[in-house]
């Protein structure tokens, strides 16, 4: 029993973290209908850009965590958005009249350029750093195993809540957010209604990006290492998470994220570690062919 | 969308200064867009110090160097759209394009004797042979992914699982069965084949991206299995000692019942490359007859208009389970058959070689030669591997730029670099099909 409700709780954190990754393929397929193949290699330039402003900060001198960790949540989430900005406006916006397969061949070209700019910047080799959030609290006692739940995780989930509320509240109400709503149910109809739709296009990947930097540096917080290959794996599950939850759905990419986290801790806890991956992948496909519109979307009808 | 209006390109030399103006500041956006990209993850370099920690070094002058050339780079392009002179239907008029795609013939032909001549001509230099094989192959991988994505139309992102499944089949059935090469590179085909047929079956009601995306997770999964399916595959050790080819049962070896004992000839290691060479090319070639002969079959036929059009295709009563399946199965047989020689070609084995930057590679010969164009899948081949063997120094930028290349041809050359795809069949006079319909223009408003 405690060793599932410790479980549990790694599997809430692992999750938060792919919800955040899974908003920014929900959001982008929402508008444009493609999948953002570089999405997950945009999180792993957001866990780089977090590592390496952090590391100058410290020789800057500020010693403060909380203070420090701040300012590299704003930076981190700056020049990710920057990032993510960069990558629709030269390998997506030329793309836009075109077939589908078109801007998926391109994503994948630029997710190979952002892994190996990453890797030729900084390095082939694992980039550890020492955990900046430590303690925690123990919430039950077994026998001989206690539930620990530590700070770093309750940073990780109430960061990941308190930025979804924040972005429910951006799409449900804002004039940026009824744009996206607009050019997610018509791009034409939205434009001849006076819509910026490139502009919200954009805007929608900065603010993807800007949460996968949020991630990034969840990540890097939590497991204390990265390298430039995360962003494919880390991509797939945040995909998987986002279709799982329903394609185009907010709160279906949170809720797929938190299941997909369930499901790989409780796999590698029950059953086989070195299969997690796989389950990853077989529930992927599965939720693909099954479930092609998830939990929480919306039947996808095919116009001739 | 909003719609640009055309430029009317200027004739005259001089340009306006209001036009330098606005282009100098088009470039300081750009520089400063670079210098944000840039400036953390090129200005800084974090390393590991003797105690384990990061320690971190600045770069300042890289920083510096890549900044001022996106400027001049964005003030020369943004230049250049002024003035006619520079466009580049000036520097490539119509006509020399036309004696070029006419030259793709001639090209093809060339190239073909030239393959068929290398290990003559290069048969003192044992690198080039190999760097020869492995262009060869992957151009056969390149034909065999050709028929899903250029034909089918089916983007196909696991295809080094096929690549996989034939490589291990040929290793473990000759370790365990004792079977030769010759025998087992059919049966390394028809697993292969299988391997395609099952993952064909319950992707048939998926749309282009989902289907892009459940072949990725198949060919990791296909991955993972080797790699932690101990007791059969070695694990990450993989499988080595794989049997080598023989020549008509002769093995290449300096014994009395070798090759060149028999043939009377000195012993030489060069024998057995120069053999797999051949090898690979015939397979290479059988896949490309196979390719343009069933292009002209009603198969061929029913692929093609499933690549332009699955609604038609149905509603003009193809069957397009039975089209998509055949793709996949086509396609992963000869990349089974790729695996099963490089398997041999080898002689060891891990997964460490069919990952999905393998699958990506791949598709990016096959993206860079025209989706759908035999001698452009062998001209990329050539030019992506060749080109990079060529300046070693770069090797850590290689799949920079292979990344760059696939974006750019997709966003500028959606028909490949060498576009001479006629259609296969038609009614009169046979035309190039317009970039636009190849390129896919068609316009897709997402539900």
């Amino acid at each position: 029993m405690e060793y599932f409700v410790q479980q549990l709780i790694n599997g809430i954190t692992l999750g938060s973290i792919y919800g955040l990754i899974a908003i920014g393929y929900t959001m982008v397929y929402g508008i444009i209908g493609m999948i953002n193949f570089a999405h997950g290699d945009i999180f792993m330039v957001g866990a780089f850009t977090a590592l390496i402003a952090f590391l100058v900060l410290v020789a800057l001198g500020v010693s403060a965590v909380p203070l420090a960790l701040f300012i590299v949540l704003l930076v981190s989430m700056a020049l990710t958005a920057l990032y993510g900005w960069t990558v629709e406006r030269i390998a997506y916006r030329p793309l836009r009249q075109s077939s589908r397969l078109a801007p998926l061949i391109s994503a994948i070209g630029m997710s190979i350029i952002l892994q190996n700019y990453v890797q030729v910047a900084q390095g082939a080799r694992v980039k550890p750093l020492p955990p900046l959030v430590s303690g925690g609290y123990t919430l039950l006692h077994g026998n001989d195993f206690a539930v620990r739940l530590s700070n770093i995780q309750i940073v990780v989930v109430v960061t990941t809540f308190a930025l979804m509320a924040g972005f429910s509240f951006l799409v449900a109400r804002t004039r940026l957010g009824r744009n996206m709503r607009a050019c997610e149910q018509d791009l034409k109809m939205a434009a001849l209604l006076g819509i910026d739709v490139d502009r919200t296009i954009s805007l929608t990947f900065v603010i993807g990006a800007a949460l996968a930097a949020v991630a990034g540096l969840m990540f890097l917080l939590y497991y204390g290492v990265v390298d430039f290959f995360i962003g494919f794996l880390a991509g797939v599950k945040a995909f998987t998470a986002a279709v799982l939850g329903g394609i185009g759905s907010l709160p279906g990419a949170m809720l797929g994220g938190i299941l997909i986290g369930l499901i790989e801790t409780l796999w590698s806890a029950y059953f086989s570690i070195e299969y997690k991956d796989v389950a990853a992948f077989a529930i992927l496909i599965i939720v693909l062919i099954f479930l092609p519109t998830g939990i929480l979307g919306r039947p996808e009808v095919e116009k001739v | 969308m909003s719609e640009r209006a055309p430029r009317v390109p200027r004739e005259s030399g001089r340009f306006n200064p209001r036009e330098v103006l606005a282009a100098a500041k088009e470039a300081a956006v750009a520089a400063l867009v670079a210098l944000g990209l840039f400036v953390l993850l090129i200005g800084v370099r974090t390393d590991q110090g003797p105690t384990g920690a990061l320690v971190i070094r600045t770069r300042f002058g890289a920083l510096a160097a890549i900044v001022a050339a996106v400027f001049v780079g964005r003030l020369v392009l943004a230049l250049a759209r002024h003035d006619a002179r520079l466009s580049i239907g000036r520097l490539a008029p119509a006509a020399l394009r036309a004696a070029l795609s006419g030259l793709g013939i001639y090209a093809a032909a060339a190239f073909l004797a030239f393959a068929l001549i290398v290990p003559i001509v290069f048969y003192t230099d044992r690198y080039l042979l190999d760097l020869a094989i492995l262009i060869v192959t992957y151009t056969m991988l390149g034909f065999g992914l050709n028929i899903v994505v250029g034909l089918a139309g089916l983007l196909d992102l696991g295809y080094v699982a096929f690549y996989a499944v034939g490589a291990y089949s040929y290793a473990l059935i000759a370790q365990h069965f004792g079977l030769s090469f010759w025998i087992c590179l059919p049966l390394a085909g028809i697993l292969a084949a299988f391997a395609g047929l099952i993952l064909g079956f319950p992707v048939l009601r998926l749309r282009g991206d989902y289907l892009a995306i459940v072949t990725l997770g198949f060919g990791e999964i296909i991955r993972l299995i080797l790699l932690n399916w101990q007791d059969l595959t070695g694990g990450p050790n993989g499988i080595s000692e794989i049997a080598r080819p023989s020549f008509f049962g002769l093995p290449f070896n300096s014994t009395a019942h070798g090759f060149a004992a028999t043939f009377g000839l000195t012993y030489s290691p060069t024998h057995r490359i120069v053999f797999l060479y051949y090898i690979i090319l015939a397979l290479a070639l059988i896949t490309n007859w196979v390719t343009l002969r069933l292009r002209r079959l009603p198969i061929g036929r029913a692929w093609e208009a499933l690549r332009e059009d699955e609604i038609a295709c149905r509603a003009l009563g193809i069957n397009t389970t039975t089209t998509k399946l055949t793709a996949f199965a086509m396609g992963a047989m000869f990349g089974g058959f790729a695996g099963a020689f490089f398997a041999t070609r080898q002689g060891f084995i891990s997964p460490e070689s069919f990952t999905f930057g393998e699958s990506a590679l791949v598709l990016t010969i096959v993206v860079l030669g025209g989706r759908g164009s035999q001698l452009g899948v062998a001209v990329a081949a050539t030019v992506m591997l060749g080109g990079f063997e060529f300046f070693r120094e770069f090797e850590q930028y290689r799949m920079l730029v292979f990344g760059a290349a696939m974006v750019a041809i997709v966003i500028y050359r959606p028909r490949g670099l060498v576009a001479t795809r006629t259609p296969s069949v038609s009614l009169g006079a046979r035309t190039d099909i317009p970039a636009a319909i190849a390129g896919g223009a068609r316009t897709e408003t997402p539900a």
